[in-house]
């Protein structure tokens, strides 16, 4: 029977939550799935909060308990560090799940001096490297393993039934059976693991027969170790720091031909690749590129080529005219002297598809490198696409991403207040300050009842007087009403102007301003 | 099935001659496959992508002399006086039915490019690139986005020179793009204005931006020389109003 430590982080949903939101948790705090209480912190549970309580039954306990919703994504996010500490001290590590992994107690506990030593070791090491509180149990198995480290005991070897035997019947995690049991008076571990195994599965079936084996201490499951991620960088360091491109393009090239082996060795293709390189300077600069298809040893190339372009070029322009690219830390580039490629967004490399009609995509591959080449030049935000999605206003309408990036569309839903097509041609990325007035020269404006104090009758632009020949409106928008940093109320009119042009206008907070030309 | 028919015939309107043959064996030896294509490919087939004619709205076709966007042209679409208004309606409607049909367009130095209103004219915005910001080089990125986008519309930040403009031209025609410069431009081969147009629907204090007349008008070289005028109504797939009598316009009700 194979000992087995177990590093348990109470309450980890709540830590979690702590961690990755900020909340503290010192105070009540409870998770929620479905309206039922998950975990809870220390101090909500002394008020009276326990799992499986509704949401209005755990506030009418502590009405000031603060609730969060339950996110396994995050619960597994905010592991990873506490792994990687414990992985630190040990290798072989399982993840059981988010708060909970299991070890081999052997190794350590061999090179530490004991089991008592090393569960010290590696509480400590969490505790330090993560400011996570963690218990430590050892057993034979890892069901045995995860009880004792609710209590923080070490289990002596072979003594793992004696120590299951006392315990209540609902650690098995299976609550119709335990339910079951419970009524038929079972109540502990220790009284399940003494009924005859060949009865209990033919009474109660397979899974049964498990949980009967783990009662009795008998968890011969090995552990599923964790592989951790192959290092899949590559780097090269430059005697002469690199100056030309035609240098760079080389080593380029180099550097990805040796990239692109390490990823097929590991049967991988990458999706994004970050590039950093280190000038003499001292300088660092990075960017990561995307690609929606796969990256070839010579897409890897090229990209890499492209960027040290970019860069060198630039350093040579900054000499020049003194420009400063913000991105660009340190006075000027100056010469390369390590180059490092990354990938990122591995996946399995299950073979490149080819277009089934011969040159199916070419064209679409023609202007990606032509888009991706000007990203090179400009920096990866110059190239930009929309992608549609919700929003009132002709701005708010369309959501701009970097080229190469995931075009993620909103469904389609109806947006009550937004305004009809057609759209205004011309939207300006500021909206130009405008004034309007009436036929009197009185400024107009919109009461909180939302009526026009005066027919709108000329628009000033810049000084310029336009007559005014149609309007409509107000239109009345208030959006983010109860958060009051977004909050936006405001009215929208359309008008028309006597020489044709026609204008969205838009008055909030007592100005007025263009919003988009119907152009 | 077009696919499957244009593969039938392609070998049966090759002279399997020795030249050809030639060239062939030419083609494989230096691994150029895929590469070297006989001209007759570049006929494309009916889809739009490939073709030497990119297609345009049916109402912007009598304006251009191929009947659609030819590779390797350019046409400009002016936005200075007489009338400034509906120059970027007119540039978003001319990239609309190329876009539609699976070519890749880009439009460099509009920041503030309506994009709901392209979408709205049919322009297929996960096939258009923006570069709203080219800085003082944009030459070169005209220049690089020609090499590998259908239909490129550019708009300067100032006055381009003559050499400059034939440069950029050239470099469309060597390519097989189009280059649609939107403002001040000489050298095109066609250029569009909007000497006119106005909406309807819209009253004091009541209605909406219903329905637009644009009046559109080219003026150009060769082919194009003889001047023209169409007027398109926005928004597109509805039949153009009658002509309405003045001071009379549509009631409809706001959004």
């Amino acid at each position: 029977m194979s000992r087995v430590m177990v590093v348990w982080c109470p309450d980890w949903p709540v830590v979690a939550a702590g961690l990755i939101e900020g909340i503290p948790i010192h105070e009540p705090v409870a998770v929620l799935a479905a309206n039922r209480v998950v975990a809870c912190s220390e101090a909500a549970r002394t008020e009276g909060v326990r799992q499986g309580l509704r949401r209005r039954e755990a506030q009418a306990r502590c009405p000031w308990l603060a609730i969060v919703d339950d996110d396994p994504a995050r619960d597994a996010r905010a592991f990873e560090p506490v792994i990687e500490a414990v992985e630190e001290l040990a290798p072989g590590v399982e993840v059981v799940r988010p708060g909970t992994c299991a070890l081999a107690a052997r190794g350590p506990g061999g090179y530490f001096g004991s089991e008592a030593g090393a569960a010290e070791r590696i509480v400590e090491q969490v505790a330090q490297a993560c400011l996570v509180e963690a218990q430590v149990g050892v057993a034979d198995g890892v069901f045995a393993a995860g009880l004792a480290a609710r209590s923080g005991k070490l289990v002596p070897a072979g003594r793992t039934g004696e120590f299951l035997s006392g315990i209540d019947i609902g650690a098995l995690d299976r609550p119709e059976l335990v339910d079951l049991l419970r009524r038929l008076g079972v109540d502990t571990l220790g009284a399940f693991a003494a009924l005859p195994g060949a009865d209990v599965f033919g009474r109660f079936g397979l899974d049964a027969a498990l949980a009967h084996r783990l009662a009795g201490g008998r968890d011969e499951r090995p552990l599923a170790v964790r592989q951790p991620p192959p290092d899949l960088d590559v780097t090269q360091v430059f005697d002469e720091p690199l100056e030309r491109v035609d240098a760079a393009a080389f080593a380029a090239r180099q550097l990805a031909e040796r990239l692109h082996d390490r990823l097929a060795g590991h049967g991988l293709a990458c999706t994004r690749l970050g590039i950093a390189a280190f000038t003499e300077q001292g300088g660092e600069l990075y960017r990561t590129w995307r690609h929606d298809g796969l990256l070839t040893a010579a897409g890897i190339a090229d990209r890499v080529r492209w960027q040290l372009d970019g860069w060198l070029a630039r350093g040579r322009a900054a000499c020049r005219s003194g420009y400063q690219p913000a991105v660009v830390s340190g006075p000027r580039p100056g010469g390369i002297i390590r180059l490092r490629l990354y990938p990122d967004g591995v996946v399995e490399h299950a073979g490149l598809q080819l277009g089934l009609w011969g040159d199916a995509g070419e064209e679409r591959d023609r202007a990606h490198r032509v888009l991706t080449r000007v990203q090179g030049m400009l920096g990866p935000e110059a190239v930009l696409t929309g992608v549609l999605g919700g929003g009132r206003d002709p701005g708010d309408h369309v959501r701009l991403v970097p080229w190469g990036d995931e075009r993620i569309s909103e469904p389609e839903q109806p947006w009550p207040g937004g305004l009809p097509a057609p759209s205004p041609a011309t939207v300006p990325p500021t909206p130009l300050p405008v004034d309007v007035y009436d036929a009197e020269g009185g400024p107009v404006g919109v009461t909180a009842r939302l009526a026009l104090t005066a027919a709108p009758a000329t628009l000033d632009i810049s000084g310029e007087l336009e007559r005014i020949s149609g309007w409509a409106g107000p239109w009345p928008v208030d959006e983010r009403w109860w958060a009051p940093d977004e909050a936006s109320r405001r009215v929208r009119f359309q008008v028309c102007l006597a020489d044709g042009r026609a204008l969205l206008l838009t008055l909030a907070g007592g100005a007025w301003s263009i919003q988009g030309v119907y152009d | 099935m077009a696919d499957i028919l244009a593969l039938r015939r392609t070998p049966r309107r090759r002279h399997p001659g020795s030249a050809s043959a030639g060239v062939a064996e030419l083609v494989r030896a230096t691994g150029l496959t895929g590469l070297v294509k006989p001209a007759s490919a570049a006929a494309g087939g009916p889809d739009g992508v490939g073709e030497r004619v990119l297609p345009v709205l049916p109402e912007l076709r009598a304006l251009l002399p191929a009947g659609g966007l030819r590779r390797g042209s350019t046409v400009a679409v002016a936005s200075t006086a007489p009338a400034p208004f509906g120059a970027t309606s007119v540039l978003l409607a001319l990239l609309a039915a190329a876009s539609a049909a699976g070519s890749w367009c880009a439009v460099v130095g509009m920041p503030a490019l309506g994009l709901a209103a392209a979408a709205e004219l049919g322009v297929a915005l996960e096939r258009l690139a923006l570069v709203p910001e080219p800085g003082p080089d944009w030459p070169a990125v005209v220049a690089a986005l020609l090499d590998g986008i259908d239909v490129v519309a550019v708009a300067p930040p100032g006055p381009v020179s003559t050499d400059l403009g034939s440069r950029l031209a050239a470099r469309a025609r060597q390519r097989g793009s189009v280059l649609v410069p939107y403002g001040q431009w000489s050298g095109a081969d066609i250029v569009l204005r909007t000497p006119g147009g106005g909406w309807r629907g819209l009253g004091e204090g009541w209605g909406r931006l219903a329905r637009r007349g644009l009046v559109i008008s080219r003026r150009g070289r060769g082919a194009a020389a003889h001047p023209r005028e169409v007027t398109l109504w926005l928004p597109l797939g509805i039949e153009p109003p009658p002509p309405l009598v003045e001071d009379a316009p549509v009631l409809e009700a706001a959004g």
